[in-house]
């Protein structure tokens, strides 16, 4: 007799086997190791670390490995992880001006003070596949020592921000700061309304796919808000701790981090002159799509705020902010993979009993 | 079940605490549990964690099961009544290798039974706890999306908008159409969705003996239902309540008062009814056996 889903430990065991194997792929080739997925696949590293809320590259690279590459299970298996660690200190908020700058561009002045930063960016290079790559060892352009740090980052002097320059004028709105000790949505669980700060925790946290196409539905009409890219700026920020007994702040690390400001349009309202309005993003490493989108739809939530009516989807905190998680949205979409006979058993019942009540509409019109 | 004892359990477990959780995550699990408890039926929001299986696959009722378990408990998982389903091995296996405590199939064996989508045939006594994994936990989310306004219709008891739905399908189809996950009443306060339970479970839920806990990880909520606690399947006086029968009993132990599952033996439409319920099935042939 065929079952399909029951009496399944052997079944298990043996699926978790072929899954080995298959990750392994054809072992005349030689495995790919932790360290190579770090550098040479840098930018999904970031992604996991981004999504898996967890800034290790080194598991980031161990996660993306295990799950064969699948990057919203690499960030499960992170977030799994992140989950359990204990929490020993919290950091001084990190300061993006003072950074080690490996990319800085403005899209609303030509030049501006600390200059435009291109960095290692995808963006004036012609997409056409460089069969060259293919060959290992055969690139062509291979640069630096081996073991060198691929990408020094310039030191640079301070490089202020260019929402500080448009704020000077009073054509930009202030960041308004809130003495309140910030919402931690992986300790509380998330209540509506929720304060931009709890927001921008879910969208640093959310899926790209996701923010991205809900930033492109702002600029297509659902919720429009007149984006410019103030600033998008890359870099390297340490991290510093007050350890109790010192009272002085440590510099324990680097992260590097994306950021970036939008400078959206606002005409103003009777109790706020016009002025441009701020939508944010941040993600670790080089994640500037993701930086992008959260920026955008930062700032279409704050439509309520702002005394905007509240329309599109981008727009709306509980639709967004209740289904950004991918972790969640994966879990439950593929949960319907789990047996369901019992209440499909209810349903076929019912559905039978139904069909045998049900008369021909002819049969209805005779009578 | 205490915390102090699962507390000195250590490393045993690989690197990670005593079932999984660490200690100040169970504690404030409880926190949110003895919160349930003592508001029959309400939804308390909790902190929940990512666990290392994915959301929807009983997260929630891991996290419940993980703060209550001790060395001394004797666990149960089923899945659509079934102990040897995929997701139930999967989850009893995570258990055993986090706690190390003893597992059973037979239900009046265990101390704590998790399960999905059923609830077991044996009648559950006191001391048991019974964890059901819940997917969506709020009963209100198909009239009114958002959890603002439900919220809000819970605080104001208003569940005109439920019981328009239930006289909707009356007057469509001469019945309630909902067949599983059926609204009920908890101590005549709160609306709670038992769960996607088939409704001919809904009778076992009152007045239970045993702690019901109800554990939704992906949407941050756990709620209860106390040991002796009234819960009402929601109808009409003149269209009460009633659960599924079968027109044959078990096939293969011959019960006639169980929920039973509809097994496809070939291509050409052939049929077989078995007890949804493996222990009970099971435990009901070894009693004809012993006669």
């Amino acid at each position: 007799m065929y079952v399909a889903v029951k009496g399944g430990e052997t079944a298990i065991e043996a699926a978790h086997e072929l899954l080995a194997e298959a990750r392994r792929g054809d072992p005349g080739i030689a495995e790919i190791g932790v360290a190579q997925i770090d550098g040479q696949l840098a930018l999904a590293v970031d992604r996991v670390m981004t999504e898996g809320s967890l800034y290790d590259r080194e598991l980031a690279a161990l996660a993306i490995k295990q799950a064969r590459g699948d990057l919203v299970e690499a960030v499960f298996l992170l977030r799994a992880y992140r989950t359990t660690l204990p929490r020993l200190t919290a950091s001084l908020p990190i300061d993006t001006g003072r950074g080690r700058i490996k990319r800085r561009i403005s899209a609303v002045f030509k030049d501006v003070p600390g200059g435009q930063v291109l960095g290692p960016t995808f963006d004036y290079s012609h997409r056409l596949l460089d069969f060259a790559l293919a060959e290992t060892g055969a690139a062509a352009v291979e640069t630096g020592t081996p073991g060198a740090e691929p990408l020094a980052p310039r030191e640079t002097g301070p490089m202020p921000r260019v929402s500080s320059l448009l704020g000077e004028e009073g054509l930009l709105e202030p960041n308004v700061a809130t003495a309140a000790e910030p919402e931690d949505l992986t300790r509380e669980p998330l209540s509506f309304p929720a304060a931009r700060a709890l927001r921008l925790q879910n969208l640093a946290r959310a899926d790209e796919g996701f923010l991205l196409s809900l930033a492109y539905s702002t600029q297509r009409g659902y919720g429009r808000n007149h984006p410019f890219a103030g600033e998008i700026r890359i870099a390297e920020i340490d991290i510093e701790i007050v350890p109790p007994e010192f009272g002085f702040p440590v510099v324990i690390g680097s992260i590097t981090v994306t950021e970036c400001e939008m400078v959206n349009q606002f005409k103003g309202s009777e109790s706020a002159p016009p002025q441009f309005t701020r939508g944010y993003g941040l993600a670790f490493g080089e994640s500037e799509r993701k930086a992008m989108a959260m920026a955008l739809v930062d700032r279409a939530l704050r439509a309520e705020e702002l005394g905007e009516a509240v329309t599109a989807p981008a727009q709306d905190q509980e639709f967004v902010l209740y289904h950004s998680d991918n972790v969640e949205a994966s879990g439950f979409t593929q949960h319907l993979k789990l047996p369901h006979y019992v209440d499909f058993q209810a349903e076929l019942n019912l559905v039978r009993r139904l069909r045998g009540e049900w008369v021909q509409p002819e049969a209805k019109a005779a009578e | 079940m205490t915390g102090a004892e699962s507390a000195t359990a250590g490393p045993a477990t690989g690197g990670y605490n005593f079932a999984y959780l660490d200690e100040h995550t169970k504690r404030m699990i409880r926190r949110a549990m003895l919160k349930a408890v003592a508001i029959p039926g309400y939804q308390v929001p909790f902190a929940s964690r990512e666990m290392p299986l994915p959301y929807g696959w009983g997260t929630g009722g891991i996290q419940v099961t993980a703060s209550l378990i001790g060395k001394g408990d004797v666990l149960k998982v089923i899945d659509q009544g079934a102990d040897d389903t995929t997701n139930a091995v999967s989850i009893r296996k995570f258990f055993r290798r986090t706690t190390g405590v003893a597992v059973t199939e037979r239900t009046a064996e265990a101390t704590i039974v998790q399960t999905r989508h059923r609830i077991p045939e044996t009648p559950l006594r006191e001391n048991q706890i019974i964890v059901y994994q819940v997917p969506i936990p709020e009963p209100l989310r198909w009239i009114e999306p958002r959890e603002t306004e439900t919220r809000k219709m819970h605080a104001l008891s208003e569940y005109g908008g439920i019981y328009v739905r239930l006289y909707e399908d009356i007057a469509k189809f001469g019945r309630v159409t909902t067949s599983y996950d059926y609204p009920v009443l908890v101590n005549g306060r709160y609306l709670m969705r038992p769960s996607p339970v088939p409704k001919f479970d809904n009778p076992k839920m009152d007045m239970n003996p045993a702690l019901q806990l109800f554990g939704a990880g992906r949407e941050k909520r756990i709620y209860a239902v106390p040991p002796y606690t009234p819960v009402k399947s929601l109808d009409f006086t003149d269209h009460p309540f009633t659960v599924e029968r079968w027109d044959r009993p078990c096939a293969i132990c011959g019960a006639a008062d169980s929920f039973l599952d509809e097994i496809v033996i070939d291509d050409r439409g052939g049929r077989m009814f078995v007890c949804s319920d493996t222990d009970y099935c099971r435990s009901n042939r070894a009693a004809k056996a012993a006669e």
